[in-house]
């Protein structure tokens, strides 16, 4: 088992026929990815041989729903296009949309997730300005390395891409069923709650990581959630404890404002929830270790 | 981005929220015209981008336009919790009889805009909230609506202002919605909102904040960095397209990610404590690409800072495999030899992931001076300390 995305899931990509959405359509294929198509309406009707595998492109994602029964779309899409490229997305109904591009005009997700919301949420939103998700051995949908980690029964969500793949990594003799990146910008569509409720309900996840980083309050309110709803064992690390104040490190939302959103608050909240948090994250890869050999 | 009160000022003007007479100087010659402008009296306050100005002596009535000059010559050079003062803005001085406090706001929580405001205006707000939260009404906006009439009102009431100004300030808060919007701002506050003696609704003081990731479609909002107060080597990574935050430690710090590289930070406060409490100098993402050019250009920024001692380069190969990084690094070294730059700073550093034993075996091979291998981040950091230490 796996959350959000299995073998089955099959795959349209917004944007495929650019630099950054062939590149990683390509990889994508190479991990197993059941890719159904491609949208431009530009170029709708013509197809794309990737690596020898013809890729049909369709006009609009409901057409591509309706000719190839996807259910996940990955959006490869420039930030000035990618509202419009989410809003056809919802109006779709398509169950998973996977937002990749960095840069997106807060007001903009803070647009489409509100549109989200008025159409009822039947489209789960990941990102934006993450790396996608990956269930290994089944489905990648995103950037995330395929290579680096094999499948096995921890779960991890994560704001940070690098991070993601530095413990898929050190962790890989162990595997995983899901590891999802939300996304490191100050709106994002699913959270860390949202993969820990869904983490603590896939029978194949045994141990959850999760990853946060300075900025907001996601990984407190995630430390409640935790205490109240989970019973998995849950192993943590949060980046930018020596982050200065008022500076954005990197990821747009990845910012202490004032005394709020610092990577002390967040550690002692998932402390107080039972989370065991890392200094490193290789001393979070040998407590996770530690957990599992019991 | 945070604004300067004269460029929030400037803004709501913009956009049609009413404000006084204003103009910013750098030299207190200039502040004698100004006042003469205003009829002789003018207010003078200190343009620093933090709180509490007025509580260090950053705003001061001037009497007269002679007076005017003198004020602005204390207050110009002032250090006001570490920012010196370069510019001061006059301003048309008010006759205050209320005020109010009224912003927009990205709440990242809930995931929509908030309306705040208050009747209880003048004072920092977050102590109104904390000392009488009741007195600050939050209502959430929603970002396609928008602050409709109806939405104003709303606000208006649940901030029970007083009934002869509610419409005025009804209208502001629609006017302040679209500095909002069109401006793509993160925050637009203002605070005090008055009530003058002749029952005019007035922003007189004001904060906003940009999202510069739309930049791309606000092309006027470049003219509004405060380019001199940016610290030169930031300002040099920037034109080179890099991410970059310069600190205060001693250990150059680059790698790929912006979380890898906070986390890389953090490890390597760490490990400092045990080598003379040495920290990182500096966070840097080269992202995912770590092609030789842009390696070059993160070495030639950091090894640029004079206080850098030794240089972290952690690298996990995802998407980039660590052979072609091994190559990026070896390259750039070359590259900054043949540009003069007398590379003299030790490297350590850390390639793990994709193709990491041949990125490891292509920096043996290359076998540079500076540079040393270590292969766990713990190790590596604990490795970079002790180098920047000695």
């Amino acid at each position: 088992m796996a959350i959000f995305l299995t073998k089955d899931s099959k795959v349209i990509v917004q944007g495929m026929t650019g630099a950054e959405g062939m590149k990683h359509t390509r990889r994508m294929l190479a991990s197993g990815t059941q890719i159904v198509g491609g949208v431009n309406p530009r170029k709708a009707g013509t197809t794309v041989d990737v690596d020898g595998t013809e890729i049909p492109v369709f006009g609009s994602v409901a057409e591509a729903m309706e000719k190839t029964g996807a259910d996940v779309s990955v959006l490869f899409v420039p930030p000035a296009f990618t509202k419009a490229a989410v809003v056809e997305a919802i109006d779709a109904e398509i169950p998973l949309a996977v937002v990749i591009t960095e840069g997106v005009p807060v007001h903009d997700t803070a647009a489409f997730w509100a549109y989200a919301g008025s159409k009822g949420n039947k489209t789960r939103i990941i990102g934006p300005n993450c790396p996608g998700l990956i269930s290994p051995g089944q489905s990648n949908a995103g950037i995330i390395p395929a290579d680096i980690t094999t499948s096995g029964k921890i779960g991890l969500v994560s704001k940070s891409g690098t991070l993601t793949y530095q413990l898929m990594y050190e962790l890989r003799d162990i595997g995983f069923s899901s590891a999802v990146g939300i996304g490191g910008d100050p709106v994002i569509g699913t959270t860390h709650i949202d993969a820990l409720k869904a983490f603590q309900e896939d029978p194949e996840t045994e141990i959850i990581v999760m990853i946060g980083e300075i900025g907001g309050d996601a990984e407190e309110r995630a430390a409640a959630y935790i205490a109240e709803h989970v019973t998995k064992p849950v192993v943590g690390y949060v980046a930018g404890f020596t982050a200065p104040e008022g500076k954005t490190m990197g990821h747009a939302g990845a910012i202490v404002s004032g005394s709020s959103g610092t990577a002390q608050a967040k550690k002692e909240a998932l402390e107080a929830a039972g989370v065991k948090v890392g200094k490193t994250p290789s001393e979070t890869a040998r407590l996770a270790r530690e957990i599992i050999a019991g | 981005m945070d604004l300067f009160e004269y460029q929030a000022r400037d803004l709501f003007a913009k956009h049609g929220v009413p404000v006084l007479d204003g103009d910013v100087i750098e030299t207190a010659a200039d502040a004698a015209a100004i006042a003469e402008r205003f009829g002789g009296r003018a207010v003078v306050k200190a343009q620093v981008k933090v709180g509490g100005r007025g509580k260090a002596g950053g705003v001061k009535l001037a009497a007269d336009p002679q007076d005017a000059v003198a004020k602005a010559e204390q207050i110009l050079g002032m250090d006001i919790k570490g920012h010196t003062v370069h510019k001061v803005m006059l301003a048309q001085t008010a006759d205050i009889k209320d005020e109010y406090y009224v912003s927009f706001l990205l709440d990242r929580t809930n995931r929509t805009f908030l309306a705040m405001a208050s009747v209880e205006g003048g004072v920092e707000i977050e102590v109104v909230a904390e000392q009488n939260p009741e007195a600050l009404a939050k209502i959430p906006v929603d970002a396609n609506e928008g602050c409709t009439p109806e939405k104003a009102a709303e606000i208006v009431a649940a901030a029970k202002f007083p009934a002869e100004v509610a419409d005025q300030v009804a209208e502001v808060l629609q006017k302040l919605w679209k500095v909002f919007i069109a401006e793509d701002a993160l925050l637009v506050e203002v605070n005090p909102l008055i009530k003058s003696g002749d029952g005019k609704i007035i922003a007189l003081d004001g904060k906003v904040s940009l999202d510069e990731n739309a930049d791309f479609r606000q092309p006027e909002h470049e003219a509004l960095e405060d380019k001199a107060a940016a610290n030169p080597l930031e300002a040099a990574a920037k034109a080179k397209g890099l991410n970059y935050v310069k600190l205060d430690g001693q250990v150059g710090i680059i790698g790929n990610g912006a979380g890898l590289v906070m986390s890389t930070l953090d490890v390597v406060a760490y490990a400092g404590e045990k080598h003379g409490g040495v920290k990182p100098a500096n966070f840097l993402d080269i992202g995912g690409g770590a092609s030789a050019e842009v390696m070059a250009n993160g070495l030639e920024i950091i090894l640029g800072d004079p206080d850098v001692k030794s240089v972290f380069v952690n690298v996990f190969g995802g998407i980039t495999a660590c052979d072609a990084v091994a190559n990026g690094i070896v390259q750039a070294l070359e590259l900054l030899a043949g540009k003069g730059e007398n590379v003299t700073k030790p490297l350590v550093v850390r390639l793990d992931g994709n193709n990491a034993e041949l990125g490891r075996k292509i920096l043996d091979d290359a076998n540079h001076p500076l540079v040393q291998r270590v292969d766990t981040m713990d190790g590596a950091a604990d490795r970079a300390a002790e180098l920047a230490n000695k």
